[in-house]
């Protein structure tokens, strides 16, 4: 699927839910759903700056993909981990430099994840783009 | 008599909605809420009087100095300054240490000597205590707190001898709510010949308090915890104390004669107020001092040992709870988390129910290092702060445990 199937998939998994308690419930089920990562990669180097809650991510290319890993010691934090990766991993990084976010705002989680917040959302997708560029073209 | 409800009217942010909810705002550690009459005072100032002060011949100008000066005269009763030369205005706690730990530091720290300071302050008692150390090559000492967040007074005892020129202690810590035992801490600085800074941040809106009879040479508080406006603080120094204190900022205002061979300086407290100062702030602050004196601390002080006493009792009873201290002396700070929950998550969810609280290292690392954990979640209280919201506060956390557990 591309990036924007994926969004799209996800746009309509949290239409269903109307009330931010679901919503909220969901992204912890996501979090809790996260495959555990490689404690070897839990590194300085891949703890992500600016979250009050500890996250890490780790890329890897293979066969001209990227693949992430993340985990996060607040549950929240990692159930957002979790949906970006779902978006991202697997995909070029080309496509993944292009790659539109509006879907977090689809799924209105913006009020409540607004990438200035100490959530770490913003932080992540950067993250993610960095090592996008830094392997785009490799 | 103390009214919670009448009170609550004179803040119009408490009417506010949160995501369609009632505000309940537990985050007063970090700054309250101003009163109307604040806010009116202020803006009368700034719509009718505005001008710049000690310095203009005209009748904005000398209102304006009047209220300036008559602010500090409220802070100077507030507190129980002898003199109004002793009140100096800086932009809050945090640049009022800084200027002690300049000025005094400049004047009365050389090599080897040291400053003694606690596990439980607050950045703001830390770091320029750290600088200082480093400029003058002194040794900065830590007393440590005990796990209900009591600080060890026997380690405090040990610490002190000669060398020991200043010790800096938090009336009441923002993470452990500890009242501490300050009179008996600059009693024993006294003896060995060292100053005591007491910052008082999270004590002036709580605890009433006195400088004769407390005798610390220094204290500092925010005006914005204490009802007041975020950008105005102040410093209270004995005036013998601060004579001997070089300034710390050049500029406008602290000056008596300019002079490309030698500069003079002005009097207290001006020597120490560079620039043009936040006068309307000043007077902001006045305003919420005056509040407060009409409510009554005595009044509110009891009012909220009380509701502390009833938060304490209902957060105890949520299942997980793990409560960061514990003192038997506890002012309106209560630092918890719960069982396998993260404090962001925490703090998260209970903002989606229009709970407002502190959540992360709070400005305090060495406190977060004690007890093993990167982050606490905090609840704080104020005046205006109800038994109602204590009960919806509580029930949001067990919510949060049943989503968790879902
Ligand atoms: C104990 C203590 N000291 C110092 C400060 C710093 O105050 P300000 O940021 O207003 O300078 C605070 C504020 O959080 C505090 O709680």
């Amino acid at each position: 699927m591309t990036i924007k199937e994926i969004q799209d998939q996800i746009v309509e998994e949290f239409s269903m839910y109307d009330d931010w308690m679901d919503k909220y419930a969901y992204l912890i089920e996501i979090g809790n759903g996260l495959e555990a990562m490689d404690e070897a990669h839990k590194t300085e180097d891949n703890l992500i700056k600016g979250c009050q809650s500890r996250v890490w991510f780790h890329a890897e290319l293979k066969d001209g993909k990227l693949y992430f890993e993340a985990d996060s010691d607040a549950i929240i934090t990692k159930g957002i981990a979790g949906l970006l990766i779902r978006v991202f991993s697997g995909q070029a990084p080309h496509d993944i430099v292009n790659a539109n976010l509006d879907f977090i705002d689809t799924i209105g989680l913006t009020q409540h994840l607004s990438p200035t917040r100490s959530n770490g959302l913003l932080s992540m997708v950067k993250q993610i783009k960095y090592y996008a560029l830094a392997y785009e073209g490799k | 008599m103390f009214d919670v409800s009448q009170i609550r009217k004179d803040f119009p942010i408490l009417e506010e909605k949160i995501y369609g909810k009632p505000l309940v705002y537990l985050d007063n550690g970090a700054t309250t809420q101003r009163p109307l009459t604040v806010v009116d005072k202020m803006t009368e100032y700034y719509l009718r009087y505005n001008s710049n002060v000690h310095r203009g011949v005209h009748y904005l100008s000398n209102k304006c100095t009047d209220a300036n000066e008559e602010a500090r005269e409220i802070v100077r009763k507030f507190i129980g300054a002898a003199s109004a030369e002793e009140i100096i205005f800086t932009r809050g706690t945090t640049e009022s240490i800084n200027l002690v730990a300049h000025s005094f530091g400049e004047a009365f720290i050389h090599e080897g000597d040291e400053i003694v300071v606690t596990e439980m302050e607050h950045h703001a008692n830390i770091v320029p205590w750290q600088m200082l150390c480093e400029r003058k090559k002194a040794v900065l000492k830590v007393v440590p707190f005990n796990d209900k967040g009591e600080l060890d007074m026997e380690a405090f005892g040990k610490l002190m001898n000669e060398r020991v020129k200043l010790v800096g202690v938090a009336y009441v810590s923002n993470v452990l709510g500890t009242v501490n035992p300050v009179k008996q801490i600059i009693d024993a600085a006294h003896v060995f010949g060292a100053y005591v800074l007491v910052d008082g941040a999270q004590a002036i809106q709580h605890i009433p308090v006195d400088m004769q009879a407390l005798d610390c040479d220094f204290f500092a508080f925010s005006g914005h915890k204490i009802y007041g406006p975020t950008g105005v603080g102040v410093l209270y120094g004995k005036k013998s104390l601060l004579e001997q204190m070089p300034p710390w900022q050049g500029g406008g205002e602290m000056i008596k004669e300019v002079r490309f061979e030698k500069t003079t300086y002005n009097e207290l407290p001006f020597k120490f107020e560079a620039g043009t100062p936040d006068f309307i702030g000043v007077i902001g602050l006045g305003e919420a001092l005056e509040y407060v004196n009409r409510i009554g601390r005595e009044e509110i002080a009891r009012y909220e040992h009380e509701l502390l006493g009833y938060a304490m009792e209902q957060i105890r009873a949520i299942p997980g709870i793990i409560l960061y201290g514990d003192a038997a002396e506890k002012s309106s700070v209560i630092s918890f988390g719960i069982e396998g929950i993260h404090p962001f998550d925490l703090g998260t969810l209970l903002d989606k129910m229009g709970i407002a609280i502190r959540t992360g290292q709070l400005c305090a690392e060495p406190v977060m290092q004690h007890f093993g954990v990167n982050a606490m979640a905090r609840a704080s209280l104020a005046m205006y702060n109800t038994r109602e919201e204590i009960d919806v506060f509580c029930a949001g956390l067990k919510k949060i445990e049943q989503i968790f557990k879902m």
